[in-house]
């Protein structure tokens, strides 16, 4: 294995003394090796996780929106979005090498596949939780039921929505890792690295991991953020 | 990692190499179901009482929801890792770090499904002069079946699906195939993959069936939910 884009330099074997005796955590090791890597596997953890989320987002809207119009299809597709969840990523990735190679785009197709499960079944439940009153009362008020989607029941879903996100978000940054099994990209690689040395090296692993966790932290906050300023009516009073 | 020339057809050497294999395969399987299953049973012991306990004492719901959203955010490499450089190579370090993941979906729903007992219900039982461990047993714990069954799907699931990871740090399993292309060649790899993906899909229904079998009708959720979705009611 290769890493990112650089040669291949043992991680570990010159440096300090807490480097070469592998103890529990070497700062030292983390600043050296931030630029050649932890820095770029994490830019390259929030690319991969961006993608898949934004493809997934999109794809998952457009597949509620159909299963909202036709009741009937909503239950064919929560089935089979039940069962892709249970894919192991591990497998996935790999099965779906012979057709796209060891790319982005076997990576993406699944994280893809992942979020699309995720968020579908929390935006149906978003969209089916308007009040039938409510939906009277705009049918009453002259809304075409386009308009009504759009202006009642999108916004009454929002909270389930960014529910959906948060999950699909955190969810995907921690599956990215495993990505690394087919491509050296992202915060699994230098994860998997460590592992594979004869003596598994600790400050990598930790580092890179607590990197991941930080990062899944972050997002799911500034989705939190992110749902309060967007759905301001849930504030009134409180 | 070196691969083989990739195309569709290696799709047709990876069943080959399933019908030739029969017997590795099984005995991988079976190793990755004992892990599976220790680690479950682990997870069992630890999350199911705390998650009954906090529920029926209406406390401690930062810690039993948070644990969900928290286990998500653990990448399963990672706590592998951890638990390697921890407890060394072996049985107990995945074992351990399965448990891990398999925690939070277990604690989880068996807090809110006892804490979201109807009052109602509770005080019936009170009136009618059940006992606090009666309250627990006869009316809490029922009720809240359907979404305990439910965090032990997802757990077990999860878990399953999560341990042929434990392969790269010596765990065994069908993960052993897929972790090492060159003895087994892409055609293994491949052909371990369609198994450990059967194997979860197959726990999963099993699971599924189990529980629509064992839960009384009065309780039953109605719709088929996803796994997925099933930890998204935190909302907000």
């Amino acid at each position: 294995m290769t890493a990112a884009g650089g040669p291949v330099i043992p991680n570990f074997g010159s440096g300090s003394s807490c480097v070469t005796g592998d103890h529990l955590f070497c700062w030292d090791w983390v600043k050296q090796h931030w630029g050649d890597t932890l820095g770029p596997a994490l830019a390259q953890h929030v690319e991969l996780t961006a993608i898949a989320v934004s493809v997934g987002f999109v794809l998952a809207f457009s597949l509620a929106l159909l299963a909202h119009r036709r009741r009937r299809a909503e239950q064919p597709i929560s089935i089979v979005a039940a069962l892709v969840y249970t894919f192991p990523s591990i497998a996935l990735f790999q099965l779906l090498v012979p057709f796209t190679g060891l790319t982005y785009t076997t990576v993406e197709i699944a994280l893809v596949s992942y979020t699309l499960v995720i968020l579908f079944p929390n935006i149906v439940a978003g969209l089916e939780a308007a009040p039938p009153e409510v939906i009277e009362a705009a049918r009453g008020m002259g809304l075409t039921p386009r308009q009504t989607l759009f202006r009642v029941e999108v916004p009454l879903a929002l909270p389930a929505i960014v529910g959906g996100l948060r999950i699909a978000v955190v969810s995907t940054i921690a599956i990215a890792t495993i990505a690394a099994t087919i491509l050296p990209k992202g915060l699994g690689f230098p994860i998997f690295y460590a592992i594979a040395l004869p003596t598994p090296f600790k400050t990598e692993i930790y580092s890179a991991g607590i990197l991941a966790i930080a990062l899944a932290l972050v997002c799911d906050r500034a989705l939190v953020l992110l749902g309060r300023a967007v759905t301001p009516w849930t504030r009134v009073g409180g | 990692m070196i691969y083989d020339t990739a195309n569709t057809h290696t799709f047709v050497q990876a069943l080959r190499f399933i019908a030739d294999n029969p017997g590795l395969l099984a005995t991988k399987a079976l190793e990755q179901m004992e892990l599976s299953g220790a680690a479950i049973g682990l997870a069992l012991l630890v999350a199911l009482p705390l998650g009954i306990v906090l529920g029926h004492l209406h406390r401690g719901s930062g810690v039993a929801i948070g644990a969900s959203l928290f286990g998500r955010s653990l990448p399963s490499i990672f706590l592998i890792a951890v638990f390697l450089t921890v407890l060394g190579l072996g049985f107990e370090n995945n074992m351990v770090a399965l448990a891990v993941l398999a925690l939070g979906p277990i604690l989880t729903n068996a807090y809110l499904g006892v804490e979201g007992v109807d009052e109602d219900a509770v005080e019936a039982a009170r009136g009618m002069g059940l006992s606090r461990s009666g309250i627990l047993t006869r009316i809490e714990l029922p009720l809240a079946l359907p979404l305990i069954y439910i965090g032990i799907r997802v757990a077990a699931v999860t878990v399953v699906a999560t341990a042929p990871i434990a392969a790269y740090a010596g765990g065994g399993g069908l993960g052993d195939i897929i972790a090492n292309q060159a003895s087994y060649r892409l055609s293994g790899v491949l052909g371990a993959s369609i198994c450990v993906m059967a194997l979860s899909a197959g726990v999963w229904a099993l699971l599924l069936a189990l529980q629509r079998a064992t839960t009384p009708k009065g309780v039953r959720v109605a719709r088929v939910q996803n796994p997925a979705g099933e930890l998204g009611k935190e909302g907000l």
